[in-house]
């Protein structure tokens, strides 16, 4: 089969997958080296599909032939799609001709199991090691690791990769049995620590390199210490499949803040289960549930950078789903009145993340406006923002909200309408924000940082 | 403040003109605005305009054409220039290392008035030192507005340049290659350095319609800006590229807004995989359709 088919059949394979950052590396160029790449800290989206999705890294499996029968993968064993299989060479070959022409940061390389784990993971640790190695290749690389890989081959691939993945797949160890009866719950929670483990060695090895310093004689030449061995430099990511098994909101954020405070994950994945050819008859008949996904990533948003914790998240009374017609900030305010109106001018930084319409960025600037006078209706005008939402729940030096307007059973619907005509509401991925001016101590906020 | 009384009527008395070097020119801007400070010049007395020296067929532009004072009287001096002048001895202004980036960015940007509503922002930082933490200030905000558009475009300069290998210029197996680029503020100078980092081993240029920038393997060059139909054409292994975009999206996720707010359709004439759009978007309801039916 050409590479060209190859391609179409093996991308295909791979484009369930969500995860397509390039970032969290810093300071990485190919200046004094052989090859090419480089990679700055911010990720790249060089182009974005009609899904709306960024096309940041070659995202392919090396083959779509599986020993598994995983029901919601489109490769598992008993589905009847084409199936292909790249050599190493051939995805180094693809890497280095899209780099070059600037289309991708680099490659997210995924597999099928074929034969084994171990040598399944050989294979993709190859392509790895003959990016670095061979061709000096200063890109992104990501793979996909499979769990039970021995641990020898875990720690090749965190030399050659910038991040790692385990797919934790399903939010609850009993989705997984139902769906993917020989993956393990267990084997790949214990996976992710073993990778946790060795970032977090690897982190404070540079960091206590960083501390000491070796003292050269006068006159001789300054001695450096060699560098510690790196180990996926931008962090353990995951992905969960949301709308295939039952699982509710709130134990899909159980789960991912466990993720994230268990094994320090930089990101959770949360891919709406999508249709696919010839699925499996166990699977639910409908098309994805986006906007459910696009809530649950507002909700994570909402654990990572402003301190609401996944409890909080999900309302009583909800049914541990999340409301469909507003973001979560705004139905967690309309559910907690009694802390409203937010006065601008003296709340301190973690209650002004909390109101409706304000980011982080926007708090940073309310902030630092403040220490200098008292803040008017004004200033927020100049802040861009969303006002229809915030107005509604703040108190400015020539501005005060009616008590009742507050209180009232109909606020919800009124914000509703005003938002409506107002500012649109689905900013699905793929945000970027430049950090520049003000915000030096910010970093980048990005659904697909 | 204590000025000179020479040197400060000198600039009152009519406009002083400051001519920068580039219409990105910040390292000049700055000399300039740290001289014009010194002197106390108030910001409506000062104009600025820049040189063009790469563009072909465009005259120096003056920044005040459409400013109510029609034309410019007065002396134009170059930031060189105008450091001869005899300076009173005055407190230099200190900014934020990131407040700097910002105004950088911002005269990268292609309205008319950047220099001069930096310079005015400056001035009155000068006098009221409280504006250095007011963030909502609104000469502040517009100044923040404009670096964000031009960072804005340098990052998607960063993302959306495509290179083409040119045939016959093979050297050691590898071909040069270049881009064609349009970008919408005075970018190119600031985003080439990332291309130099990423690839210093091979040929490649840059052609855009104001200039244009060559990295020979040991310098980067400017060059005057080009025309659409000087770059090269698509060559086969481009076919690649387009299998894998066709590919990788996933019909029953549409989500054409989502994509157009992050790659605009002013970039898709210079984008390869950008005519596969209309036909990826057109049959995507029918393969949804039949993947739920199967």
């Amino acid at each position: 089969m050409e590479t060209i088919a190859k391609l179409s059949i093996l991308a295909d394979a791979a484009k369930y997958d969500a995860s397509c950052a390039s970032s969290g590396v810093k300071g990485r160029n190919s200046l004094g080296g052989k090859g090419m790449g480089s990679s700055e800290g911010m990720g790249i989206c060089h182009s974005y599909a009609p899904d709306g999705r960024c096309i940041s890294l070659l995202k392919i499996l090396l083959t779509n032939f599986c020993i598994y029968d995983c029901r919601y993968c489109i490769n598992r064993k008993s589905s009847n799609v084409q199936r292909a299989r790249f050599t190493a060479a051939e995805v180094v070959a693809l890497t280095l001709d899209f780099y070059r022409r600037n289309c991708i940061e680099g490659l997210f390389l995924s597999s099928g199991i074929i034969q084994s784990s171990d040598y399944t993971m050989e294979q993709l640790v190859e392509v790895a090691r003959s990016l670095r190695e061979d061709h000096d290749f200063r890109g992104y690389i990501h793979l996909k690791t499979i769990p039970d890989a021995a641990p020898e081959l875990l720690a090749l691939a965190g030399r050659y990769a910038d991040r790692l993945s385990i797919n934790i797949e399903l939010p609850t160890p009993e989705g997984l049995q139902q769906l993917a009866p020989e993956k393990n719950a267990k084997q790949i929670q214990s996976a992710m620590g073993d990778v946790a483990r060795h970032i977090q060695l690897a982190k404070q090895e540079g960091r206590s390199q960083a501390a000491s310093s070796i003292i050269s004689l006068p006159g001789s030449q300054r001695v450096r210490r060699a560098r510690p061995p790196r180990y996926a430099p931008g962090g353990q990511s995951t992905q969960m499949i949301v709308g295939a098994d039952d699982a509710s909101d709130a134990a899909i954020l159980l789960t991912s803040s466990g993720l994230y405070g268990g094994h320090g994950l930089r990101r959770v994945y949360y891919s709406a289960f999508s249709p696919i050819p010839d699925a499996s008859a166990d699977l639910p008949l409908q098309a994805p549930p986006l906007l459910r996904e696009h809530r649950l990533y507002q909700a994570d948003w909402l654990m990572r950078f402003y301190g609401f914790a996944h409890q909080e998240i999900v309302l009583p009374g909800s049914g541990g789903m999340l409301d469909l017609e507003l973001d979560p900030k705004l139905a967690w305010a309309l559910a907690h009145r009694q802390h409203f109106p937010m006065n601008l001018n003296r709340a301190p930084k973690e209650w002004l993340l909390r109101v409706p319409g304000l980011g982080v960025r926007s708090v940073q600037r309310l902030l630092m406006a403040r220490r200098g006078r008292s803040l008017r209706l004004a200033d927020l005008q100049q802040l861009r923002i969303a006002t229809a939402k915030v107005l509604a729940f703040v108190e400015l030096a020539d501005y005060h909200p009616r008590r009742a307007d507050l209180e009232s059973p109909l606020l919800r619907q009124q914000l509703l309408q005003r938002m409506s005509h107002g500012v649109v509401q689905q900013k699905h991925s793929g945000m970027r924000l430049p950090d520049m001016g003000l915000s030096a101590k910010t970093s980048q906020l990005s659904l697909f940082d | 403040m204590d000025t000179n009384p020479e040197s400060s009527s000198a600039v009152s008395r009519d406009f002083l003109v400051i001519e920068l070097a580039q219409p990105d020119d910040f390292d000049g801007f700055r000399q300039a605005a740290r001289v014009l400070l010194a002197l106390n010049a108030e910001p409506h007395a000062v104009r600025w305009r820049f040189c063009q020296p790469l563009a072909q067929q465009m005259p120096t532009q003056d920044l005040f054409a459409a400013d109510e004072a029609g034309s410019v009287v007065g002396r134009a001096l170059t930031p060189d220039a105008l450091d001869q002048l005899p300076l009173p001895p005055t407190q230099p202004l200190r900014l934020g290392k990131s407040q700097l980036s910002t105004l950088r960015l911002a005269c990268c940007h292609n309205l008319a008035g950047r220099f001069a509503l930096c310079y005015r922002w400056l001035h009155r930082l000068q006098s009221d030192h409280r504006l250095r933490l007011d963030a909502l200030d609104s000469d502040w905000r517009e100044i923040e507005r404009l670096a964000k558009a031009a960072g804005r475009e340098i990052h998607k300069m960063h993302a959306f340049v495509r290179f083409r290998p040119v045939p016959g210029t093979e050297a050691d197996g590898q071909a040069m290659q270049i881009a064609w680029f349009e970008p919408e503020h005075h970018v190119l100078r600031a985003a080439s350095g990332f291309f130099r980092r990423r690839f210093p081993n091979m040929r490649w240029a840059i052609l855009t319609p104001q200039c244009s920038v060559y990295w020979d393997l040991e310098q980067l060059l400017l060059a005057p800006g080009s025309t659409a139909d000087q770059a090269p054409e698509p060559d086969a292994g481009e076919q690649l590229w387009l299998t894998y975009y066709r590919s990788t999206f996933n019909p029953a996720r549409l989500k054409e807004q989502a994509m157009q707010r992050e790659m605009p359709r002013k970039y898709w004439k210079n984008l390869p995989e950008a005519v596969l759009i209309s036909e990826l978007v057109a049959g995507a309801r029918g393969r949804t359709q039949r993947m739920l039916q199967t």
